[in-house]
């Protein structure tokens, strides 16, 4: 009886937080589309989330495509299909591999730091700081973040998609014997744009979770330096959570399961 | 009328803690008003609470007949006040110059008379041009405490809330903040309400004060007065506050 009380009891907390999650995203999706903009917060925050994450996200995207050429070589040598490792190369990367991939690796940089910002701001009350002065902390600081992550995260899965595709045709070309203009034509008469398309929704709906989960934790982060450090990792646990969810139903939409 | 009304305010937390119980107290227009109390009595709470950063319960906070809990009017509500945080609360990514900048550019839009206000209020508190592209996290606590009250009155507020304005500053630094605060009070005639624990503070800067006991004000009066007046609460507050001093 005692478990089946607890069991009930977690998931109307689990029901109340998801409820909350709506409602906080529902709120700054609203103040992305009414003034006044703070542009200057936003431009920062577009280099924040985009230009400082592109380093880990091409390492990631660069690796990605080399590991993959390496391992479809390998398996597809069984069935005498190794022609194939520039194919399946270009359409895991696009549809799946570069999105997930950035997505995740953005999750872990940016939705922890924007967390442990928001955070550390509630604790030294610089969010009421801010009421106080009559600007509205949604339009400040949960706005600027929401749409840094859905117009960048796209940028760097674009990027991430270029890399990883190079990565695979540099372990192609160099050690697994494939001819330069053999393993490009066959990239470039694989790749249709919906690969590519899908991948950059996908995109802009992580970027999309990774700010929203971000600044939720940060602005409810409990006080004191356990409560950001937990806001942090929730931020990060969430996110990915959010981006594999994300990923299933994008994906079943796109190609029509 | 008074120009802050607390009539009848409860606030409590989760877990059924009751912070404030029955709040009652009346400040009026133009003076000099301080809280005083042990630490965790609500007065933190109850300054939060008069801002509508936390919800009460029930009862009404009224500002000028405005009530915190009038959603349509909660903007021009809001706009009467700025506070003076017990942390400073200046926004770390900014540098001095733009924190108050940042706050004047909220009441006035253009961006050039922002900065010339801006200067005017930090050179008003005693802060050097040598600091003004510093961030807060390269100065003194001194000195953030007054590119706070910089920022704080940058913003022409009728009502000026300060959250225990001395607390981690050293005594001769809490002494000349004190004396800015009195001066800045004086200067501007805004209404000014203080929350404090420190009695030397209450005695210098207040006209009145409220001593808060269990969430209710179980005195209010004359700081001066509060000595020989009666309350046991309020003149063991007083004692006590003395033999620390001494």
């Amino acid at each position: 009886m005692k478990s089946l009380a607890t069991l009930g009891e977690y998931t109307l907390a689990t029901l109340n937080e998801t409820g909350r999650v709506f409602i906080f995203a529902a709120k700054g999706v609203k103040n992305c589309f009414t003034p006044p903009f703070y542009f200057r917060e936003i431009f920062h925050q577009i280099m924040v989330v985009g230009f400082y994450s592109l380093p880990i996200v091409g390492l990631t995207a660069v690796f990605a495509g080399m590991v993959l050429a390496l391992q479809t070589h390998v398996g597809f040598t069984r069935f005498n299909a190794e022609g194939a490792v520039a194919s399946v190369v270009v359409i895991s990367i696009t549809r799946e591999l570069g999105p997930v991939f950035a997505g995740l690796m953005v999750a872990g940089r940016v939705s922890s730091a924007i967390a442990a910002e928001i955070g550390s701001m509630r604790v030294s009350e610089q969010i009421d700081a801010l009421m106080t002065l009559r600007v509205d902390p949604f339009k400040f600081l949960v706005a600027p973040r929401i749409i840094a992550g859905v117009l960048m995260v796209p940028f760097l899965v674009l990027i991430a998609d270029i890399i990883g595709v190079m990565g695979g045709f540099l372990i192609s070309t160099t050690l697994l014997d494939f001819s330069t203009g053999a393993y490009i034509s066959q990239t470039i008469q694989n790749m249709e744009i919906i690969d590519v398309v899908s991948g950059l929704v996908k995109a802009a709906a992580f970027g999309f979770s990774v700010a929203t989960f971000g600044c939720y934790h940060g602005f409810y982060s409990d006080l004191g330096a356990r409560g950001v450090g937990n806001a942090t990792t929730s931020a990060v646990v969430s996110s990915c959570i959010g981006i594999l969810v994300l990923n299933y139903l994008l994906t079943a939409l796109f190609f029509g399961i | 009328m008074s120009k802050i009304v607390f009539s009848n305010v409860y606030k409590s937390f989760e877990g059924g803690l009751q912070v404030l119980n029955g709040m009652q107290l009346n400040i009026e227009a133009g003076e000099s008003y301080i809280v005083l109390g042990q630490s965790g009595c609500g007065k933190s709470v109850l300054l939060k609470c008069l801002l509508g950063i936390m919800k009460i319960d029930s009862g009404d906070i009224l500002v000028d007949g405005i009530s915190v809990k009038d959603e349509k009017r909660y903007r021009e509500y809001l706009r009467k006040f700025s506070i003076l945080f017990q942390g400073n609360a200046l926004f770390d990514s900014m540098t001095i110059i733009e924190n108050v900048i940042f706050g004047a550019n909220q009441v006035n839009k253009n961006k050039s008379e922002c900065r010339q206000i801006a200067e005017e209020k930090l050179l008003a508190v005693g802060l050097e041009k040598r600091v003004f592209d510093l961030y807060p996290a390269e100065i003194s606590g001194g000195m953030q405490k007054r590119a706070a009250l910089a920022r704080a009155i940058a913003i022409e507020p009728e009502i000026l809330l300060f959250d225990e304005p001395t607390s981690g500053l050293d005594p001769i630094t809490g002494g000349i903040i004190c004396n800015l605060l009195k001066d800045t009070i004086k200067s501007l005639g805004v209404t000014a309400l203080t929350i404090t624990h420190d009695l030397k503070v209450a005695e210098f800067l207040a006209d009145r004060a409220a001593v808060l006991n269990k969430g209710n004000a179980v005195w209010t009066g004359r700081s001066g007065d509060m000595k020989t007046c009666g309350n046991k609460f309020v003149e063991n507050f007083h004692r006590a506050s003395n033999i620390i001093s001494k």
